[in-house]
């Protein structure tokens, strides 16, 4: 009989029961679309952290360089061979390892911090880049005014040199699992083994192999030492990935930075563990820039925060908004129905159905038109989040362009360059000798806003409980009922 | 079957105090039928809806088969309704939604009877009705007398001891009105039921065994016919509501 009379009351009400339905819905909906989204966006930030980071890493450190500390001078006095000015018609060709924007770290602080309480892991790295120029020098053009001394202004001879440059991380092989290699997928050849700590070998970026056509096998020249390609590698969000990555022995003495580091990636005994020793490394390190997850993920800006913040601020209390407008409007169109039975439940209490009996039959109606909502919003919920998915532009995120601070991989600010031979460009930030993508630190994710069971599991439970509280409202309306209602119409 | 003494019942309509029955005493033998009349607003329903426990009264006692109904519980009095009191009213009160099976297999509800057994009791009682052809009927499909038929068979199905009919008639053309009070007439007589019938109809009323009037409140007796069952004319006149 519940059923039966659950079934045919339900059918009766048919648009009102739809319209309570759809309410609902459209508040699950859009809560199941809001979590997708926030969810996409929470993975998207992961993305981007984990490829600033590398897998496993949790903290990393690094020092702002010393005022007027620098790469120094290219050195063509060095190249030629002379103390003089080269003459017109030399020929030039430097190739230098440097460490542009970061300062130093020694060896020993990477033990220091290993040693500390919760760290599971600490490992030291060198983040580079390698320049090179060639070109002969051109005859001076007095009337250019320009001049070593006077940087490139000179009429026609910027055009005599071909400036390159990549970017090159000392890897500290001992600790595969931490640093900017950890992230990276192989796609062809190996890893680096124990043995290669001190071997001119090479992993290459499969970006930068595929635009120089390196493969695993060949070679590649740094500062003017071959290192042959033993891998090649695919770091996700690749923007930030280096070009080149060699044994950190080998980095340092090219870059003639024996027993230095320029970055410290740390792994902790655990997440709760990150903030504690953030601050003891901190406290180790005043001068250091000690880098977490959570506050790197303050420092992401671009369209990838703004969506962040729109799910977490805007979407969240326009689903939260329409979810209360849908249960208030399910609790008074039951209230309403109920309202609308008087004699009916009149004279079922009349014929011995007790108050509890009525209100079951009430609660049940709602509940039912509850799921109903469920359902259809999870309908909803996972059209708007695929509509999300297919319609969203890719994001984008840079991490410390603002800051300054030195996330490994990136966002390296270029103070403090000598410049060439005290000459070229006195402000010493060599343009064009990153990419613009790892200069400007911008990473660029796709949104994938997918609904988990979990969702889908909880916005049903959210829809059942709209529909028990409607229940509740209209059953105890219901209960309320004087059996003699059923007479009192009558007279 | 029934005592009433001294029933009173206030409402609080507004600022005032309406005193719908002002100290009726009755008493109700087993197997009689009453009929009530009165004009409206004068306290007709309210009695019945006392004698039916549907409602307290503001004082007096009411008896119901030695249960002092004032006393018990409002479950006790719903466990009453449910096993001892049929109701019929005036706009006959079926649920729109169920057919004629299933309006009467709702009284049965409460009893805790099993599905199966209480769709045939529900069949059984429209069959005896002359309704058996209308048993999957919604209401809106029924005509006035039909559905009527289909509340009485619901007031019945569960043997009841005592029939409370609210106006059974007041919303039927004159050749159904007599139709549904033969039909009460032959089941009070043949069911030995306890039956109490309120009317605006005086046709009506005066097939009943005492006639009781409703007027300010109080109950006057104006005819009883008791000691004529056998078949003796009805007596005219006023008569002491309480023997």
């Amino acid at each position: 009989m519940f059923f039966t009379y659950l079934r045919r009351e339900l059918r009766r009400r048919m648009r009102q029961a739809s319209l309570i339905a759809l309410g609902l819905a459209v508040g699950i909906g859009l809560v199941i679309t809001v979590t997708a989204l926030s969810t996409g966006v929470k993975n998207a930030q992961g993305d981007v952290l984990h490829s600033l980071y590398g897998v496993g890493t949790d903290i990393t450190v690094t020092q702002a360089p010393t005022a007027g500390a620098g790469p120094g001078a290219f050195g063509f006095r060095g190249s030629t061979g002379t103390r003089t000015r080269p003459a017109a018609g030399t020929t030039i060709d430097i190739d230098t390892l440097r460490n542009f924007g970061l300062g130093t770290i020694g060896d020993s602080s990477v033990s220091t911090v290993a040693s500390l309480h919760n760290v599971a892991a600490a490992a030291g790295g060198l983040t580079l880049t390698d320049t090179k120029i060639t070109g002969k020098i051109p005859a001076i053009n007095s009337s250019g005014g320009g001049g070593f001394g006077g940087g490139f202004g000179g009429g026609g001879f910027s055009g005599s040199f071909t400036p390159t440059s990549f970017t090159v991380d000392g890897v500290d092989i001992a600790h595969g699992a931490l640093g900017p290699l950890s992230s990276g997928k192989l796609s062809s050849g190996r890893t680096f083994s124990s043995a290669d700590a001190t071997s001119n070998v090479a992993i290459v970026d499969a970006d930068y192999a595929t635009q120089n056509k390196l493969t695993a096998g060949s070679t590649v020249t740094i500062a003017k030492t071959p290192f042959k390609i033993v891998g090649i590698v695919t770091v996700p969000a690749g923007d930030n990935s280096s070009d080149v990555y060699i044994p950190l022995a080998r980095a340092q003495a090219l870059a003639s930075m024996k027993n230095d580091v320029n970055t410290i990636y740390v792994a902790a005994d655990s997440a709760s563990s990150i903030s504690g020793v953030s601050k003891e490394i901190s406290a180790l390190m005043p001068k250091a820039t000690v880098t977490n997850s959570s506050n790197l993920a303050s420092d992401v800006t671009g369209s990838l925060a703004s969506t962040s913040s729109l799910a977490n601020n805007l979407g969240r209390w326009l689903a939260i908004a329409v979810l209360a407008a849908a249960f208030l409007l399910a609790i008074l169109l039951t209230m309403s129905a109920v309202s609308r039975r008087v004699r009916e439940f009149g004279t079922l209490k009349a014929l011995g159905w007790r108050s509890r009996r009525v209100i079951r039959q009430v609660m049940g109606e709602a509940i039912v038109i509850g799921i109903a909502g469920g359902i259809v919003g999870v309908g909803l919920g996972y059209l708007g989040a695929t509509a999300v998915t297919h319609f969203s532009r890719p994001l984008t995120a840079s991490v410390g362009q603002t800051t300054g601070s030195a996330t490994p991989g990136g966002a390296r600010t270029f103070t403090g360059g000598g410049g060439f031979g005290g000459g070229f460009g006195g402000s010493g930030r060599p343009g064009g000798f990153r990419t613009a993508a790892t200069a400007s630190h911008t990473v660029t994710v796709h949104l994938d806003a997918s609904v988990t069971i979990g969702v889908i599991v909880a916005a049903v439970l959210l829809a059942i409980a709209g529909g028990l509280i409607a229940g509740i409202f209209g059953g105890w309306r219901a209960a309320r009922l004087r059996p003699a209602a059923a007479m009192a119409r009558v007279e | 079957m029934y005592k009433l003494t001294g029933v009173t019942k206030d409402y609080q309509k507004g600022h005032s105090v309406v005193h719908a029955l002002q100290g009726v005493d009755l008493v109700i033998e087993d197997g009689e039928w009453l009929a009530i009349q009165g004009p409206t607003g004068h306290g007709k329903s309210t009695l019945l809806q006392m004698l039916g426990g549907l409602d307290r009264p503001t004082a007096g006692s009411i008896e119901f088969d030695g249960h002092e109904l004032t006393e018990l519980r409002e479950g006790q009095v719903t466990n009453l309704r449910a096993s001892s009191i049929g109701f019929i009213f005036q706009t006959f009160n079926l649920i729109p939604t169920l057919n004629a099976q299933e309006n009467v297999e709702v009284a049965l509800v409460p009893l805790r009877i099993g599905a199966a057994e209480r769709r045939e009791r529900a069949a059984r009682a429209l069959e005896d009705l002359g309704l058996g052809d209308r048993l999957k009927h919604l209401p809106s499909e029924l005509s006035g007398g039909q559905q009527q038929r289909v509340a009485i068979a619901r007031a019945l199905v569960k043997e009841p001891k005592v029939l409370l009919a609210d106006e059974p008639t007041g919303n039927l053309d004159e050749d159904t009105r007599d139709e549904i009070i033969n039909l009460l007439e032959k089941l009070w007589r043949d069911l030995g039921l306890t039956m109490v019938l309120v009317t605006h109809d005086s046709t009506v009323a005066r097939r009943a065994e005492r006639l009781g009037v409703m007027r300010g409140g109080k109950l006057t007796i104006r005819q009883d016919t008791r000691r004529n069952r056998a078949g003796g004319s009805p007596q005219e006149g006023p008569v002491p509501a309480a023997p």
